[in-house]
């Protein structure tokens, strides 16, 4: 699958607490949720992007809270991939179990700059910068979780399972 | 080749004798724990599973905590989801108000996890249980969710940090201080996605709240897990209380270890992470004198009996200085009474100190204490991001319930040695 879109950077250790605080964590409507997406960081932050835009990171991204409000929020206020040199465990499985796709690339992280247009190829991890005419390689997910992110999430790979066992 | 404690809880969970770092396996989980933000979307994606029960009534636990006592409609909703999903399935670990306790002082106070335990729970906190020799963890809701219906999830075997600590503490340094100083030295993603193994000569030396605040901050250090070994200590806190019975592993003593990290408590000072990072870390003579509104003892790290007696202890016969709030939180309905049969809350409410019924309340900026912008509070909870306790523009500063307490009376942060 390929998604495109603008980069929007973001710098290291983004916690779960400014990605969604928990002032609005009374509800797990993901509309809802997505309206505050980012709020404590850039209170612009969800009008400024476009469904299909990247957020870009540095280091340890999703970090503190294990609230998957975080991923969602992400996902449902447009971004289409998440783009970090590093990202912390919990939200790594989070986005890899709601299906958010992410990607870990220091390359990218570093040398994308806010506003580049990115098109990328999600199976191979393959990030092409359109503006700077460069491409970067994400780490490969080992092939458990590049099947879980195949089949939309851990919901649909455990309904499949699931439904092999009863057969 | 030797194991490590987390690398033989997950083998024996996974059916097989031996695992290796970086392996990814299905495990069998003990107990599967969610609180009131992050269960309400698991019985969500539960209900997507098409399935009408839990893979076992006793082996759930759910815990509304956050926003309870019911901060606003919304919150009140959230927790009738836990409380109705919880009748329906014949959850047996369903605590409400008047029963509940901030999650990770429940459980092991109610013997719902003990050594050799493989949990998790829908809370980063999770990593608490460590301290009785047991490896647990932080997920999300999806995990979680799962996990119920099935009793399993996936890992990935972490590599294991070695901490050796060494030494004797210095008066009125803690468990709180430790690993506020381990934070500091090696970053909020020091040990990120690898499990974080306290050993050494002096661990008999750190009780078992101690031991639960350390393996609670192990997650501020970007940890999968933090752990303990088994000793008298743990033997005497789990005797009697668990009911389940429990399995206690050991490290070998040729496991491998990616690092050893060596600490002489003769190094540690008693420690204050300063805004926004728990790894912005200084010594309290550093930390000195900076004007604060609002002290919170209480939470996950820091809500235990023996918190709450030191921060008594300091504050005996003294008043909270006029200007700031000092809101004491016991963690769970238990300590509350044993506080209040010991009679500390007489000294907290003759200082002119607030307590409340056990909540996380203002550690997460829920309620019960949110800042205003401009404000400071020091707290003995485990987080000082951006906006954690309330306005953006608001500061939190962690320490021990000794630093905690003698700021309260101060009105500055203080070490306790100024007024004692």
């Amino acid at each position: 699958m390929n998604v495109n879109g603008k980069a929007w950077k973001v710098g290291d250790h983004i916690d779960t607490d400014v990605i969604i605080p928990a002032r609005y964590l009374n509800t797990s409507d993901p509309n809802e949720l997505a309206k505050y997406c980012m709020i404590d960081y850039d209170s612009d932050f969800v009008t400024k992007i476009k469904t299909g835009d990247i957020m870009v990171a540095g280091v340890n991204f999703g970090c503190g809270s294990s609230r998957e409000h975080a991923p969602i929020a992400i996902k449902v206020a447009g971004i289409s991939c998440v783009i970090a040199k590093t990202f912390a465990r919990i939200f790594y499985r989070n986005a890899i179990n709601i299906g958010l796709p992410i990607l870990e690339s220091a390359e990218a992280s570093e040398k994308i700059k806010e506003g580049d247009e990115l098109e990328i190829d999600l199976a191979l991890g393959k990030i092409v910068n359109i503006t700077r005419k460069e491409t970067y390689t994400a780490t490969a997910f080992p092939p458990f979780m590049q099947e879980l992110i195949e089949q939309g999430g851990l919901i649909n790979y455990t309904k499949k399972k699931l439904g092999t066992a009863r057969l | 080749m030797g194991q490590t404690i987390t690398e033989k809880i997950l083998a024996v969970h996974t059916g097989k004798t031996s695992v290796k770092p970086g392996e990814l396996i299905q495990a069998k989980l003990d107990i599967v724990l969610g609180n009131d933000i992050t269960a309400p979307v698991a019985i969500n994606e539960f209900n997507k599973l098409g399935i009408d029960k839990v893979f076992a009534t006793d082996r759930i636990a759910l815990i509304p905590d956050h926003f309870t006592p019911n901060k606003d409609i919304k919150s009140a909703e959230q927790v009738k989801v836990l409380r109705e999903f919880a009748a329906k399935m014949g959850i047996t670990h369903f605590y409400d108000v008047g029963e509940m306790g901030v999650e990770h002082a429940l459980l092991p106070e109610k013997g719902i996890v003990g050594p050799g335990d493989l949990i998790i729970g829908a809370d980063s906190h999770t990593c608490t249980y460590g301290a009785l020799g047991a490896f647990s963890t932080g997920v999300g809701s999806t995990d979680m969710g799962i996990a119920m219906a099935t009793g399993e999830a996936w890992f990935k075997v972490p590599e294991s940090i070695k901490f050796v600590i060494k030494g004797k503490k210095k008066k009125w340094v803690s468990g709180k201080d430790l690993i506020l100083y381990i934070i500091g030295q090696i970053g909020v993603d020091g040990a990120r996605y690898q499990a974080m193994e306290f050993t050494g000569p002096a661990i008999k030396d750190f009780s078992i709240d101690e031991r639960f605040t350390i393996a609670n901050m192990a997650i501020e250090a970007g940890a999968k897990n933090g752990i303990f070994g088994v000793d008298e200590v743990t033997l005497a806190y789990v005797k009697g209380r668990t009911i389940r019975p429990y399995q206690i592993y050991e490290s070998d003593a040729d496991a491998t270890y990616v690092r050893t990290i060596e600490i002489d408590l003769a190094d540690v000072d008693m420690q204050v992470a300063f805004p926004h990072l728990p790894e912005n870390t200084k010594r309290i003579d550093e930390a000195k004198g900076l004007k604060i509104d609002q002290v919170v003892i209480g939470s996950c790290t820091n809500g235990r009996i023996e918190d709450l007696r030191i921060a008594a202890d300091i504050m005996k016969g003294k008043k909270v200085a006029k200007g700031v709030r000092c809101i004491i939180i016991p963690a769970t309905q238990q300590i509350y009474k044993q506080a209040m049969n010991e009679g500390l809350f007489n000294i907290f409410i003759d200082a002119n100190a607030a307590v409340s019924t056990p909540t996380c309340g203002p550690c997460l900026g829920g309620h019960m204490g949110i800042l205003a912008k401009g404000e400071r509070s020091l707290a003995t909870t485990n987080r000082n991001f951006v906006g954690r306790m309330g306005s953006t523009e608001s500061e939190v500063y962690l320490a021990s319930p000794a630093v905690a307490a003698a700021s309260a009376i101060t009105g500055t942060i203080s070490s306790p040695e100024e007024i004692i």
